[in-house]
C-alpha cells in the first residue's frame, strides 16, 4: 500500500546540513517463525521499513537535467591528458586518467543523432522497489565515436534489435529525479506512443 | 586504465613459496531455516581439520590471522558478522579482517591469506568464506545482490542482476555465437554437464539429471538466459588453510603450492573503454588483428564480450607458475559458471581457447571428465564440483569452494569427500545410483576463478602438487 501523506519522509539541504522532518520507518513487530512439523520455534522475523538519504554530489546536474530533457555528460578537456576529448556517458565527475574534474557538456542533440542499440535484453522479472513495468526491455546505447562509454537505460516503446537507432525521452512531467527518467525509443516513434510524463 | 605501464604489468613476485594444507566445506543449500551461519562456518572448519587428522584445536593452534570472506552485510542485517564468526571459531585474540568483492570474494579472502604468508607476517593463516542469502524474501534478495550495480545508474532499473549481466551475453551470443541455434545448444551443455557433476557431491545445492531441452525450454530470466543456465543462490561455508613449507610440512605430507593473483575492471559495463587485448604467453602478437573480420563487432575490446578483470588475473598467475597453456599444463579447472554465457567468455579470457572460440572447448569435449565423442578422459575438466550452476553459489564462499575441489583432485582425495554414504546420510541427500568417482587419475596442477559482478574483480588461484612445478624457484 502507498504511504500516506503524513508517513512519508523528507529531505532538504539547509544550511550545508540535512534537514528531515516526516515519517522515516514506521514500527512493525517481530513474528515467530515455527518448525509446522516439530512445532519448535525456529527464528524470527525482523520487520525493517528504512529510508536511504543519498547524495549525487557531482553527479546531481545529470539527473536534474533529465526532468528537463536535456541529456548531460562530462568530456575530460585536460590538454596533457591522453584522454582528452573523451566524452563520457555514464556522465564521470572526474576524467578516470587525469581524475582533473571533467567539463559538463550538453548531448542530447547527438543522442537524438547517434544513439544506436549495442546490446539489449528483455526480462519478466525484477527485484523488489521496482518501479519500472515488466517485462523490462533493457538497451545499452552506443553514441558516436567521441563517447568513448555504452550508456544502459532502458526502451520504452517497441521492440530492442542490436543496430537499432534510437531516440531520448525524458520524465519532464513529475520527474523521479532518477535514472528511471531517461529511456529510448526507436526513432520515427511518435509523441502519442510515450509513456506518461514523457516527452522528446 | 587503457594502457598499461610496465610497473602495473610486473608479474607478482610471493617472497617465499606458499602451500595449501586443508580446505574444508559445509552442506550448501537454498536455505537453512534451523541452522545459524556460525553452525555452517564451524562445519566448514571442521571439516578441514578432521581433513588433516586434527581435532579443530589441534589445527587452531597453528593459525596466526584469518581473512574472512562475507559479501553481503545487508543480506543478514548484521555489521561486523566476521567478529560473530571469529569469535564463535574461537580464534579471538587474533587478528582478522572482512573482504568483500561480490562474487570473487572467496578467491579474495585467499588471495589476501596468501599474501599475509607469503610476506612473512603469518607463517599459517585461514581464509573461511560464507553467504547468508536465505533470511530476505527472493525478490528483496533480488534487490539486494542488485546493490551489486551501480546505485544510481543500474540498480533503479529493474533491481535485477540479471538483466545487467545478460546484456553482455546477448552481444557475445549475436558476434562470436552468430546467434546459432547450435551456439545455444553449446550454453546449454554446460547447464546440463555441471549439474550433473553436481549429483557426484553430497555437498551440492542444486544437483539435476537434465537435456539440454530441459534447458531450452526452462522459463526465460533473460533472453537469451533461462532458468537453467543462471546460477544458484545458496547459503554455506568453506575454508582453506595456508601457510609456509615448514609450517605444511608440520601439518601434512602433502601439501600444495599456490600461486594466486587479482585483476579488476568497472562496476559498471558502460565505463568499459575500448583497448587493445593483452596477450597470455599462449598468444602471439597479432593474433587478434583480424578478429573484427571474422566476429564483425569482436574487435571492441572487451567490451560487453570479454572479461578485462579475468584476462589480467590469468596473465598475473600464469607468469608467476609457469603456466604457458592452461590446456596443456593443467589437469582440471574450476570456473565462474555464474551464468552459461559467462563460463564461455571466460574460457577465452583465460586462453583456454582463442578469443571468439570458446564455444569449441565445450564442443571438442575437452571439458568433460569423459569426453562424450572419444569416451576418453578430457583434456581440461571444468567445474566437476557442479559449479555455481550445480554446486552452489554462496557468494562468500564460492571462490573457496572452487580451490577447496581442485585440492581434492590434486590430493587424489575427491572420493574421500565425495563418496561416503555417512555423508550423503548426514545431508539428508539420497546418493544416486549412478554415483561415479570423478576422480582425475594422476592430476597434479589445477586452477580455480573466482569472479564478481560483471567482471569487477577476479582471482586466478593455481594449485601444484610440488613435485609438478612448473617453473625453476
Amino acid at each position: 500500500m502507498p504511504k500516506i501523506e503524513e508517513e512519508k519522509g523528507y529531505v532538504e539541504v539547509v544550511g550545508g546540513r540535512y534537514k528531515i522532518k516526516g515519517k522515516f520507518h514506521i514500527i512493525e513487530p517481530n513474528q515467530p517463525i515455527f518448525n509446522k512439523d516439530t512445532g519448535r520455534l525456529a527464528g524470527i522475523t525482523n520487520p525493517r521499513d528504512m529510508t536511504y538519504i543519498h547524495s549525487y554530489g557531482g553527479e546531481a546536474p545529470f539527473f536534474e537535467a533529465l526532468g528537463k530533457g536535456r541529456l548531460l555528460a562530462t568530456r575530460c578537456d585536460n590538454d596533457k591528458c591522453e584522454a582528452k576529448g573523451s566524452i563520457f556517458e555514464p556522465f564521470r565527475i572526474f576524467c578516470p586518467d587525469c581524475l582533473q574534474r571533467a567539463s559538463i557538456i550538453d548531448i542530447t542533440e547527438k543522442a537524438r543523432n547517434t544513439a544506436r542499440i549495442h546490446s539489449f535484453i528483455i526480462t519478466h522479472r525484477s527485484g523488489a522497489f521496482n518501479t519500472l513495468p515488466l517485462p523490462i526491455k533493457f538497451i545499452n546505447v552506443e553514441f558516436d565515436k567521441e563517447v568513448v562509454t555504452i550508456l544502459m537505460s532502458v526502451l520504452a516503446v517497441g521492440e530492442p534489435k542490436i543496430g537499432l537507432r534510437v531516440v531520448p525521452i525524458f520524465r519532464t512531467k513529475n520527474p523521479t529525479y532518477t535514472i528511471t527518467d531517461l529511456m529510448f525509443v526507436p526513432e520515427g516513434t511518435e509523441e502519442l506512443e510515450l509513456p506518461k510524463d514523457f516527452t522528446f | 586504465m587503457i594502457k598499461f605501464t610496465d610497473k602495473q604489468l610486473k608479474i607478482p613476485k610471493l617472497m617465499r613459496p606458499v602451500y595449501l594444507v586443508t580446505a574444508g566445506m559445509s552442506k550448501f543449500d537454498r536455505s537453512f531455516p534451523e541452522m545459524r551461519t556460525e553452525e555452517l562456518c564451524i562445519e566448514a572448519f571442521k571439516a578441514a581439520a578432521n581433513f588433516v587428522k586434527m581435532t579443530p584445536s589441534e589445527l587452531k593452534g597453528f593459525i596466526h590471522t584469518c581473512y574472512y570472506g562475507h559479501f553481503a552485510d545487508h543480506f543478514g542485517d548484521q555489521l561486523l558478522g566476521e567478529a560473530v564468526i571469529h569469535d564463535r571459531l574461537g580464534l579471538d585474540p587474533l587478528g582478522n579482517i572482512g573482504i568483500k568483492t561480490g562474487g570473487a570474494t572467496g578467491g579474495s579472502a585467499m588471495w589476501e591469506a596468501v599474501k599475509a604468508v607469503a610476506s612473512g607476517y603469518s607463517d599459517c593463516a585461514l581464509a573461511l568464506g560464507w553467504e547468508r542469502m536465505d533470511e530476505v524474501p527472493t525478490d528483496e534478495g533480488n534487490h539486494l545482490i542488485a546493490c551489486a550495480a551501480d546505485k544510481d545508474w543500474e540498480t533503479p532499473l529493474g533491481h535485477i542482476y540479471t538483466g545487467y549481466y545478460a546484456v553482455m551475453a546477448q552481444r557475445y551470443w549475436k558476434i562470436f555465437g552468430k546467434e546459432e541455434e547450435s551456439f545455444r545448444k553449446t550454453m546449454a551443455e554446460i547447464a546440463v554437464k555441471n549439474r550433473g557433476y553436481a549429483r557426484m557431491n553430497p555437498h551440492a545445492h542444486g544437483p539435476m539429471k537434465i537435456t539440454v531441452d530441459d534447458v531450452l525450454n526452462s522459463p526465460i530470466i533473460a533472453y537469451p538466459l533461462r532458468a537453467l543456465d543462471c546460477c544458484l543462490m545458496s547459503v554455506g561455508s568453506a575454508c582453506c588453510v595456508v601457510c609456509d613449507e615448514k609450517t605444511a610440512y608440520e601439518i601434512t605430507d602433502h601439501p600444495l603450492r599456490v600461486y594466486i593473483a587479482a585483476g579488476s575492471h568497472t562496476l559498471r559495463v558502460a565505463d568499459r573503454r575500448d583497448m587493445k587485448i593483452p596477450l597470455l604467453p599462449n598468444e602471439t602478437p597479432g593474433q587478434y588483428d583480424d578478429l573484427g573480420k571474422k566476429f564483425p563487432g569482436g574487435d571492441r575490446y572487451p567490451g560487453f564480450t570479454s572479461f578485462l578483470a579475468a584476462r589480467m588475473a590469468a596473465y598475473y598467475a600464469y607468469h608467476m607458475s609457469g603456466v604457458v597453456d592452461p590446456t596443456e599444463d593443467l589437469d582440471l579447472v574450476e570456473l565462474h559458471d555464474a551464468f552459461t554465457i559467462s563460463d564461455i567468455q571466460t574460457y577465452e579470457d583465460i586462453g583456454i581457447r582463442p578469443y571468439g572460440e570458446g564455444r569449441d572447448y565445450i564442443e571438442s569435449g575437452d571439458a568433460y571428465f569423459i569426453n562424450p565423442h572419444t569416451k576418453k578422459p578430457g583434456k581440461l575438466p571444468s567445474n566437476l564440483s557442479g559449479g555455481l550452476l550445480g554446486c552452489m553459489h554462496a557468494v562468500g564462499a564460492t571462490g573457496l569452494m572452487q580451490i577447496a575441489e581442485v585440492g581434492y583432485q590434486i590430493w587424489n582425495r575427491w572420493d574421500e569427500i565425495h563418496k561416503p554414504d555417512e555423508k550423503w546420510k548426514a545431508f539428508n541427500r539420497e546418493k544416486p545410483k549412478d554415483w561415479t568417482s570423478l576422480q582425475i587419475k594422476g592430476a597434479k596442477r589445477g586452477l580455480a576463478i573466482s569472479h564478481a559482478g560483471v567482471g569487477s574483480h577476479v582471482t586466478c588461484t593455481i594449485l601444484m602438487d610440488p613435485n609438478y612445478l612448473l617453473k625453476e624457484e
